[in-house]
């Protein structure tokens, strides 16, 4: 017997999925010898082990294993005039490789140049924090710990920065749903009023056009009307309208005056 | 001659005018509505605009109070995040009876664009609320009808505040 496959929608899918579409890529260049570029790929390649370097829209790109962050990093901030660290954060590849990219933005003030330093840890993996090298990772890491769970050895203050401290999961995982888990659908409730007052709230209503046809206290009838929060039973028969059968203008006929006002 | 005008010919020169406790004390409330400086997103900066001269809420008797102990209604003006219901629900605890609440904008009414796992859906989930006003962000003169139909609701209730309250959260 053949394998099942749905059949729903085969027409849709086979209009909207292009068998040879193939992802755009940044193209990525090599860096010409005696540039910038090349002299930071020089000290770097000295201090730590890179495992790929190359241009990308005319930054640096610097692939490093994860236990070499901080040495990159003083490279890069000690012997490259590196002042600032403008970003630092992850990138959820778990469902692809099983891995988290974590990238290091850098920018150099003097020289107007921009090299990115990107790592892959495991799911478990911890990193080392780069507080003590640029102060701005202190909110950084926590961030990234708060978003993807990834945690930070020898943080000063490792705590969720943006979501609550009790919250449960991690928002920014690919596996996280977006409309939240079961945890983050009666936070507000859990926490105000007690989990024994979900039944009296109610589950959360998503669907902003939603119409209940038997709530009279939102709603009013069409055709006929009920006093304000009426009980009905969902059993009740629904009533047809009742239109008009005068016809105020009829447009059927040619008559020449509609209006006999005029 | 208008109601509240005596007139000292028929009532034998006696300046008399009679009317009920609810009355007089839905008259004093629904005239002194004293909003909580309280804005959670762009639908505040409406709420900013409506307060100051151009608008002028000051006109209907609302007066912005900086503390909920002074306050009888709060304007939930924007999108609530999960994580700040349970203050702005704290905030509303601190709020003397008789209290009223006016869900600002569709963020505060649904959640609206914002159909995402942080925000709140819908602040009626947290508190009862008195005028739900539609609107992204509603103007200016849409927050004052707003305040003059919650007006309109207190005069219709009786002065005693248990009565019109329908106990949903403890």
């Amino acid at each position: 017997m053949r394998k099942y496959t749905p059949k729903d929608n085969v027409q849709g899918k086979a209009k909207y999925t292009d068998r040879f579409w193939v992802a755009p890529r940044v193209p990525r260049e090599s860096f010409d010898t005696d540039s910038h570029f090349s002299a930071v790929h020089k000290a770097m390649s000295e201090a730590v082990d890179v495992l790929d370097a190359y241009v990308e829209l005319g930054q640096l790109v610097i692939h490093i294993r994860p236990e070499d962050n901080i040495a990159a990093l003083e490279v890069l901030k000690n012997r490259c005039d590196y002042a600032m660290c403008s970003e630092l954060s992850a990138i959820d590849y778990l469902a692809q490789d099983g891995e988290f990219e974590i990238f290091y933005q850098m920018l150099n003030l003097k020289k107007a140049k921009r090299t990115r330093i990107l790592t892959r840890i495991k799911e478990n993996q911890a990193i080392e924090s780069i507080v003590p090298l640029y102060a701005m990772a202190n909110f950084a890491e926590r961030e990234m710990y708060d978003m993807f769970g990834i945690t930070v050895n020898n943080h000063p203050y490792l705590k969720r920065i943006i979501m609550p401290d009790d919250w449960v999961g991690h928002p920014l995982r690919k596996t996280y749903p977006l409309q939240g888990d079961e945890h983050a659908a009666w936070y507000e409730v859990d926490k105000i009023f007690g989990k024994e007052h979900r039944d009296v709230i109610g589950p959360e209503n998503r669907d902003p056009g939603r119409i209940d046809r038997y709530d009279s206290q939102r709603f009013s009838r069409v055709g006929y009307e009920v006093p304000f929060g009426a009980q009905e039973a969902e059993s009740e028969t629904e009533q047809p309208i009742e239109y008009s059968k005068q016809i105020l203008v009829d447009y059927t006929t040619g008559s020449e005056v509609l209006d006999t006002r005029k | 001659m208008a109601q509240h005008e005596v007139n000292y010919a028929s009532t034998g020169g006696l300046p008399v005018a009679l009317t009920t406790v609810d009355k007089l004390l839905n008259w004093g409330r629904a005239n002194s509505l004293w909003p909580m400086t309280y804005g959670l997103a762009c639908c505040a900066i409406e709420m900013m605009a409506t307060g100051a001269s151009r608008f002028d809420f000051d006109r209907m008797g609302v007066i912005f109070r900086a503390s909920p102990r002074q306050s009888d209604v709060l304007i939930l003006a924007g999108t609530l995040s999960k994580k700040h219901a349970e203050f702005a629900r704290r905030l509303y605890d601190q709020m003397p009876d008789p209290k009223w609440v006016i869900s600002m904008g569709s963020c505060a009414n649904t959640g609206g664009m914002f159909n995402t796992y942080a925000t709140v859906q819908g602040v009626d989930r947290i508190v009862p609320v008195d005028i739900y006003l539609p609107g992204c962000a509603p103007r200016p003169e849409t927050l004052q009808y707003a305040v003059m139909m919650l007006q309109k609701k207190i005069n219709r209730q009786s002065g005693n505040m248990n009565k019109n309250t329908k106990q949903r959260f403890v």
